[in-house]
């Protein structure tokens, strides 16, 4: 038991626990808190898959931002004096069925597929992880001389390279995507401005 | 004792994710809630991409996936919330079942 399986597991079982609890549990604010440490459990999984990069990205944007969205939508909507009915206990059992089922042919699938892996770490040697056009033309051309192979070097720098030149067009449509959403969020939740019949309670806004 | 951790730890692990979101997503009755289980199906998906990039050959690409997948995750929270509280405006309740008024 190498010290990196020993974090696989840690990490696993804090992301599977907290998912669970995520899941079950009745109170929608424990489930967001417990959403918090499945999201901090899956960055932990990323540090051990050689994505630092992503790492701190996924704690920036999901712990950060939609976490807190979540926290802000639960305590907009939360109305403690609700009595908790025990409605939907009846559908649970036909869900929890085709969730096993699915998790049980999922798991069956990872284990008895033959994946063909490179185990060797490619901190060591990372002019293998760069796969985009200008590296390949540098390559082809014997012209690389950056000497990257001593220690592990972070993905970030590869991550920009490759973003700017082989995934170009994801990058700038996810740029208008980001726009729309805003905009459109920001128009959805605001305070409706005029009075139009409806049993809505706006004051004066 | 199990193996050494390889790919198909990982892919499993994304795997209890994926049916824990989705039982979230059938299950629950508060619309945040489901909006969490979404979120979680959200991060199985980037555990695969990941740990692909990492054991299955394709470089870094499995990593700009999952980039571009947190920031549409970011994209549609944001949307998805905003109109849950368009739905308590009007319901009053964020209870999915309660949300029926197009039937009938």
């Amino acid at each position: 038991m190498s010290a990196f399986d020993i974090f696989f597991y840690l990490f696993a079982l804090i992301t599977g626990v907290s998912a669970m609890m995520a899941v079950l549990v009745k109170n929608i604010v424990y489930a967001a808190f417990a959403l918090l440490f499945t999201f901090l459990g899956v960055a932990g999984i990323y540090v051990l898959l050689n994505a630092d990069f992503l790492a701190v990205t996924q704690i920036m944007v999901y712990v950060g931002g939609i976490l807190v969205l979540m926290v802000f939508g639960v305590m907009l909507t939360n109305r403690v004096t609700d009595i908790n009915i025990k409605a939907g206990a009846s559908s649970r059992i036909p869900a929890a069925l085709l969730v096993v089922v699915l998790g049980a042919v999922l798991g069956y699938v990872a284990l008895t597929t033959k994946w063909t892996t490179h185990e060797d770490a490619p901190w060591n040697n990372t002019q293998q992880w760069s796969s985009n056009v200008h590296d390949r033309i540098e390559k082809a051309e014997h012209k690389t001389t950056n000497d990257k192979s001593k220690g592990s070097v972070g993905t970030s720098e590869e991550l920009g390279k490759l973003m700017l030149t082989d995934h170009l067009l994801p990058f700038e449509v996810i740029s208008v995507l980001l726009l729309v959403a805003l905009v459109g969020a920001a128009m959805l939740a605001r305070k409706h401005p005029q009075n139009d019949g409806s049993n809505l309670t706006t004051e004066r806004s | 004792m199990p193996p050494t951790v390889g790919l198909p730890h990982f892919l499993i692990l994304a795997a209890l994710l994926l049916v824990l979101g989705l039982f979230a997503i059938l299950t629950r009755k508060n619309a945040i809630a489901v909006l969490m289980g979404v979120e979680l199906v959200l991060n199985s998906a980037n555990i695969n991409f990941v740990a692909f990039s990492r054991y299955g050959g394709i470089n870094l690409s499995g990593q700009m996936a999952s980039i571009f997948i947190i920031v549409i995750a970011a994209a549609e929270a944001a949307v998805a919330l905003a109109i849950v509280l368009n739905i308590y405006r009007v319901f009053q309740s964020v209870n999915v079942a309660k949300v029926n008024t197009l039937r009938d």
